[in-house]
């Protein structure tokens, strides 16, 4: 299908400019159905994790974007992400959510596909196909780039897109926060058993936006603060760290990655924690100094909300979880939540975590709750005709950005506000969104690597 | 005890444990939380698993597991305490403007009564529920599911020791979880 012409999404719909984004962009159906097209089937998108499929033959099922998806482990280990839909008639060869099985067989007519892809069983395939149907061209259909960054599964339907290293730039390093170990010892994370999912009103990048790094919506949460379920019995976070640290905004211009950023003074280790469980306390102590030693400065960044561009949102803090914001329509987001802990951090730990994880986040969690009041009742009041003539504000903060940001030694490459001061800014939704209007207009991958002149340069 | 005694004793038990169930239902729709928390044993376990789609035959793994999963809840009588403490806040937007709540309970079985249904001091009960909640304007949220309660005798009524709450839900179809079911 062509697609249809720009509508000049980055000198009129989403202008930064003047600090203005239309609310059409959340609430119109028409430019729904063009990001299906321009983002979700261009970018790459997050899976799931490899401890969730720890054995040959294991599969959870996933989504990108709209669509089913399987991870899957064949037989010999390699790790896969399929289209989950028979090639024949299209129905769904998997309707579990996760186990392990042989193969994958369509209730349908029949047709059965290896862990692998290939498609290995075809009824009356002698009688009714003479014998003649090319089984290796009608496998299941497969993403055309695949990606294991330290146990997190990444996939694209682009064989255009760049590699998801290149496509993550310099967001590694806090990518690298939530995968690697609380002691510093690389991709230590595994799942806790159980992925959340649910559905909310409201257009997927109101969450989206939320988790780049809104810094402004503390009113949202102040009856939590009040209720007290921090892992300290206060508050509703151990936040030694906010009291000695510089708080930041890093956006990686380009790439449409953003986060909130802790970073300790040098020779600083992070406040006392979990002071109320003091197993839980003396394990993250012992963890903070290993840290140290194995990482030595590096370990002053202590990670906060952040998004990789475009529905995946991390926070590797307190509490440790990964979500995807998947589009169900303009009008509705099915939300998924991971939890992580370290794999082998000890039972009374892991469980500790567990318990203020679910009191936090998801549907019930008394934090994330107030969250999805707000995604969907600004959704729902955007979608009349006089609410659409008029803007959102993103004006907050502009033009105070750095890119020369270090902090007692410590660099910190990108689009920096030092927020320590002035509390807040929407440098991280300018980002996001900025990045959302150049998806939306390029034609392909070759206009979308936007960095690969620039960085080309400055290697020279 | 003739035969006749003893279906009179399950009769009138069952009748207790239903009016219990009622009125706890009544606490929670009349929004009257204090009252409803103390129903609550002080180690009661509130347990509502997150349900998987699973092959015949391997039931076992359609529920997540209390402990040590991850659920929808699975808290003690604290953090039960700490949300009505947030809804009284009266800024815990989510519940501000306060939903309207009904809870019918229905199918009401008592399944076991320790040491026996003349003296019980621990009983198992399991229903079903349906919740209405509205709230705001036209959002309307329906839950269906079964619990399984375990309720322990104290002095003349009853206290909630621990309740398993399985929602007939996959992906949940409500955007929060904001009140007790």
């Amino acid at each position: 299908m062509a697609m249809k012409g720009s509508r000049g999404y980055r000198s009129g719909l989403v202008d930064l400019q003047a600090g203005e984004i239309s609310r059409e962009i959340f609430v119109n159906e028409d430019i729904y159905a063009e990001e299906q097209e321009r983002i979700f089937a261009r970018a790459w998108l997050h899976v799931g994790h490899e401890s969730q499929i720890p054995k040959p033959g294991d599969y959870f099922v996933s989504s990108m974007g709209e669509e089913s998806v399987i991870l899957c482990r064949d037989r010999a280990s390699r790790i896969h992400v399929f289209l989950n839909s028979c090639r024949h008639r299209g129905m769904k060869v998997c309707r579990y959510d996760e186990g392990t099985a042989a193969v994958f067989t369509c209730p349908y007519h029949g047709w059965s596909f290896g862990t692998d892809g290939r498609l290995v069983g075809v009824p009356y395939f002698r009688e009714a196909y003479h014998s003649r149907l090319d089984k290796e061209k009608w496998g299941l259909i497969e993403v055309a780039q695949l990606a294991n960054y330290k146990g997190s599964i990444w996939a694209t339907w682009d064989p255009a897109a760049p590699s998801f290293t290149e496509y993550l730039g310099g967001f590694t390093r806090y990518l690298d926060l939530q995968l690697d170990g609380w002691d510093g010892r690389e991709a230590q994370a595994e799942v806790l058993c159980g992925v959340q999912k649910w559905l909310v009103p409201c257009n997927w990048k109101f969450p989206a936006e939320n988790f780049s790094g809104d810094t402004y919506h503390n009113i949202s949460h102040r009856s939590v603060d009040l209720a007290g379920i921090g892992p300290s019995g206060a508050g509703r976070r151990d936040m030694g760290e906010r009291d000695v640290s510089r708080k930041l905004h890093v956006c990686i211009p380009d790439r449409g990655h953003q986060t909130i950023l802790y970073v300790l003074p040098a020779e600083r280790l992070p406040p006392p924690a979990y002071m109320n469980a003091p197993i839980v306390a003396e394990y993250f102590r012992h963890c903070e100094e290993e840290k140290r030693r194995r990482r030595g400065e590096e370990a002053r960044l202590v990670g906060a909300p952040g998004e990789i561009f475009p529905n995946t949102a991390l926070l590797s803090r307190q509490p440790r979880t990964m979500a995807g914001w998947h589009p169900r329509g303009p009008h509705q987001t099915e939300c998924w939540r991971w939890y992580f802990v370290d794999r082998d951090a000890p039972g009374e730990v892991k469980q500790f975590l567990r318990d203020y994880y679910i009191r936090y986040s998801g549907p019930a969690g008394m934090t994330e709750q107030d969250d999805m009041e707000n995604w969907n009742y600004a959704h729902a009041a955007s979608r009349g005709t006089i609410a659409r003539r008029h803007p959102y504000n993103y004006d907050q903060g502009s033009g105070t950005a750095v890119t020369d940001y270090e902090y007692q030694g410590l660099s910190v490459p990108g689009e920096v506000i030092d927020l320590t001061e002035v509390q807040s800014s929407e440098q991280p939704m300018r980002n996001f969104y900025r990045r959302w209007a150049e998806f939306m207009e390029a034609g392909d991958w070759s206009q979308l690597a936007t960095w690969r002149g620039s960085e080309r340069k400055a290697a020279e | 005890m003739s035969e006749r005694d003893a279906r009179i004793e399950r009769l009138l038990l069952g009748q207790e444990i239903a009016d219990f169930l009622y009125h706890e239902a009544e606490l929670l729709d009349q929004r009257r939380y204090r009252d409803w928390l103390d129903l609550l044993a002080e180690d009661v376990r509130y347990w509502m698993p997150m349900r998987r789609n699973v092959k015949i035959g391997e039931d076992e793994r359609e529920f997540t597991s209390a402990g040590t999963d991850i659920n929808w809840f699975d808290e003690g009588k604290e953090t039960l305490a700490r949300r009505v403490k947030q809804i009284e806040t009266g800024i815990h937007w989510a519940e501000e403007p306060r939903s309207r709540l009904s809870h019918l309970i229905t199918n009401v079985q008592v399944r076991a009564a320790e040491p026996s249904v003349a003296a019980p001091q621990d009983v198992s009960v399991t229903c079903r529920f349906l919740i209405y909640r509205n709230r705001v304007e036209t959002e309307t949220d329906i839950l269906v599911g079964k619990r399984e309660d375990l309720l322990r005798r104290n002095g003349a009524g009853w206290l909630l020791a621990r309740r398993k709450i399985i929602l007939d839900q996959n992906v949940l179809l409500t955007k929060n979880l904001t009140f007790f079911i």
